[in-house]
């Protein structure tokens, strides 16, 4: 087929577990991992009289977050209840926002390392403070026949982070999920962990197709099960062609069939219908009269401001600008979070060589993460000793051949540089044993001297190498630097 | 105001509730009359009256991030119509 004759429209919505130690309405556990059922209250079970009373940190969590994504917080914010029968929603009803939600209007920027597709602006429509259903298991074993009920997660809190259509490609939804799941990370508002269910995307996607009558779009479908980003990306791929392909077939637009859930099967590399969408009336959305809503005032937002971390971006900004790395290192970097840049930062500041900070910590001390599976804070040589490191082959202490066996040893040994570099042998030559090694060596070999008259300068290569051997500590660089020099000094 | 007998369905279906031809008859009658009942405030003239969140004029009451304890698991479970050792037992909801 010919490339694209279609634009891809996205818009995803994000559902983030808050970071609390306690539900959203009630004070039990959200512990991850606990046997079933032991996490549950008369007002998570939804039983009758419960009254459910708004979780302060969950609130805040919110705040900040809706304030990192530079959204509208409106004076004043309630609760709904949102009505449906499932039997892990024991209240029959989910308590969400619906009409006035606690931040809107804000936006996201996305950017790609390699350039893929410009930096843009993805809108955030709202995003707003809700609880969690319980965990539906099917058992298989008992022949289909029942579904066990888990109510621990009933009433965590979650933040349903819903974009605008904004995103053109499967690879720019990904990129958006990277940067919301990072600025997420450094605002410590949610520990964004797929696996345990801590952040769940789904996705709306349709096309826009040229025609020869102007451009039509295709039903919108919702996408679910989507468990990993790279799994979100596939699945919008998939789903993009799957959609060209049936119009083709019916020529089907938007509002000729009702909007159709479909859910992504891993295994099998496909999308598979699921079942209709309930209009949203259907929900039959009402206040919640056991809610009291919230007000946010001009004060309470500017605290946010003022206490918020700096940001991805911004860091980002920061490392480029003063540390002179590219985009990509400093892409590379800050997805490492926080702990590492911090890291690095010390080390280039300490150092005051932040080509080289750059160097090490990106090719040496990541490296070695990756392989152990560790964090920086696990990492045996601290900041201020790698800093020692760098110093001293910047000032030429420290040969950069030998550099790599002084990091291991520090790393293996957890030694200080000045260990490393006794135990290894390593000492720093001293000038006037230096420059009588170097004399000696000129006397033994005019040739060399003659050349380097004779304005052939590399053919002080060979003495380099005799000097290491004479003394493996030597300094190549100042060992030609100080041939040179006596050379000049010789009477021609 | 007056409901139609396809209304009464909707809602009852949505409420996961099965009725009998006959309660489908008897709750069209009533539902009507409940909201026509109701629909007598649409005679008040709210013109520029803030529409109201809550009946008690009182907002921000907070509970601090503090864990509590759980119920006990056989408490939790107890009244529950189908369970086992762990977990409520419904009727499969696969399928979807």
């Amino acid at each position: 087929m010919n490339p694209p004759t279609y634009e891809i429209i996205i818009g995803l919505e994000v559902h983030v577990q808050l970071a609390t130690r306690t539900k959203l309405f009630c004070r039990c556990s959200t512990q991850f991992g606990a046997s079933p059922n032991t996490q549950t209250c008369p007002v998570c079970t939804g039983s009758p009289g419960a009254l459910p009373v708004m979780n302060r940190h969950a609130f805040q969590l919110s705040l900040q977050t809706a304030v990192a994504l530079n959204c509208e917080i409106p004076r004043f914010t309630k609760w709904d209840r949102k009505q449906y029968y499932y039997p892990d929603l024991p209240k029959g009803y989910q308590i969400s926002q619906f009409d006035l939600p606690m931040s809107e209007h804000g936006w996201l920027e996305i950017s790609d390392p390699d350039g893929a597709f410009p930096t843009k602006r993805v809108g955030i429509t709202r995003a707003h403070l809700e609880e969690d259903a319980g965990k539906s298991m099917h058992d298989e074993a008992a022949g289909k026949a029942d579904s066990r009920i888990d109510l621990n997660r009933t009433g965590t809190p979650l933040l349903e982070i819903v974009s605008e259509p904004d995103m053109r490609s499967p690879l720019e939804a990904k990129a958006y999920l990277t940067e919301l799941r990072l600025l997420l990370t450094y605002l410590q508002v949610s520990d964004c962990n797929m696996q345990e269910g801590s952040l769940r995307v789904d996705a709306n996607i349709n096309l826009g197709i040229p025609t020869d009558d102007g451009e039509i779009r295709t039903p919108i479908v919702e996408v679910k099960n989507m468990n990993s980003f790279r799994a979100v990306e596939r699945a919008l791929a998939y789903e993009a062609e799957r959609q060209y392909q049936v119009w083709q077939e019916t020529g089907h637009r938007i509002g000729d069939v009702p909007k159709q859930t479909r859910g992504w099967d891993d295994q099998a590399q496909v999308t598979k219908g699921q079942r209709s969408k309930e209009e949203s009336s259907d929900y039959r959305y009402f206040p919640d009269p056991d809610l009291i809503p919230v007000t946010v005032s001009e004060e309470q937002i500017d605290e946010v401001v003022k206490k918020q971390p700096e940001l991805p971006a911004a860091l980002r900004e920061r490392l480029q600008a003063n540390y002179k790395l590219s985009h990509y290192d400093a892409d590379v970097m800050v997805n490492q979070g926080r702990a590492l840049v911090d890291y690095f930062i010390e080390v280039a500041d300490r150092s005051q060589d932040a080509k080289r900070a750059t160097n090490w910590v990106q090719q040496d001390v990541m490296r070695t993460l990756n392989e152990n599976g560790i964090g920086i804070d696990e990492f045996p040589i601290n900041a201020e000793r790698l800093a020692e490191l760098v110093l001293a082959i910047k000032n030429g202490e420290l040969d950069s051949s030998r550099s790599r066996d002084v990091f291991q040893f520090m790393m293996d040994e957890k030694s200080d540089l000045q260990a490393a570099l006794k135990a290894l042998g390593i000492e720093k030559v001293d000038d006037s044993v230096l420059v009588n090694l170097c004399r000696t060596l000129l006397e033994a070999n005019p040739k060399v001297v003659a050349d380097v008259q004779a304005g052939k300068q590399q053919a002080i290569g060979a003495l380099i190498g005799q000097a290491k051997k004479q003394n493996p500590n030597v300094n190549p660089g100042q060992v030609r630097e100080i041939c040179l020099q006596l050379i000049q000094e010789m009477p021609s | 105001m007056s409901l139609s007998r396809q209304e009464v369905e909707k809602v009852a279906l949505l409420a996961r509730l099965q009725l009998s031809e006959e309660e489908l008859t008897t709750m069209t009658t009533q539902l009507g009359q409940i909201l026509e009942y109701v629909d007598q405030l649409s005679e008040l003239d709210t013109e520029g009256v803030e529409p109201m969140a809550h009946a008690i004029d009182m907002s921000n009451v907070f509970a601090e991030d503090e864990v509590k304890p759980s119920l006990d698991r056989e408490d939790a479970l107890a009244n529950a119509p189908k369970r086992d050792d762990e977990c409520y037992r419904v009727p499969a909801v696969l399928g979807d």
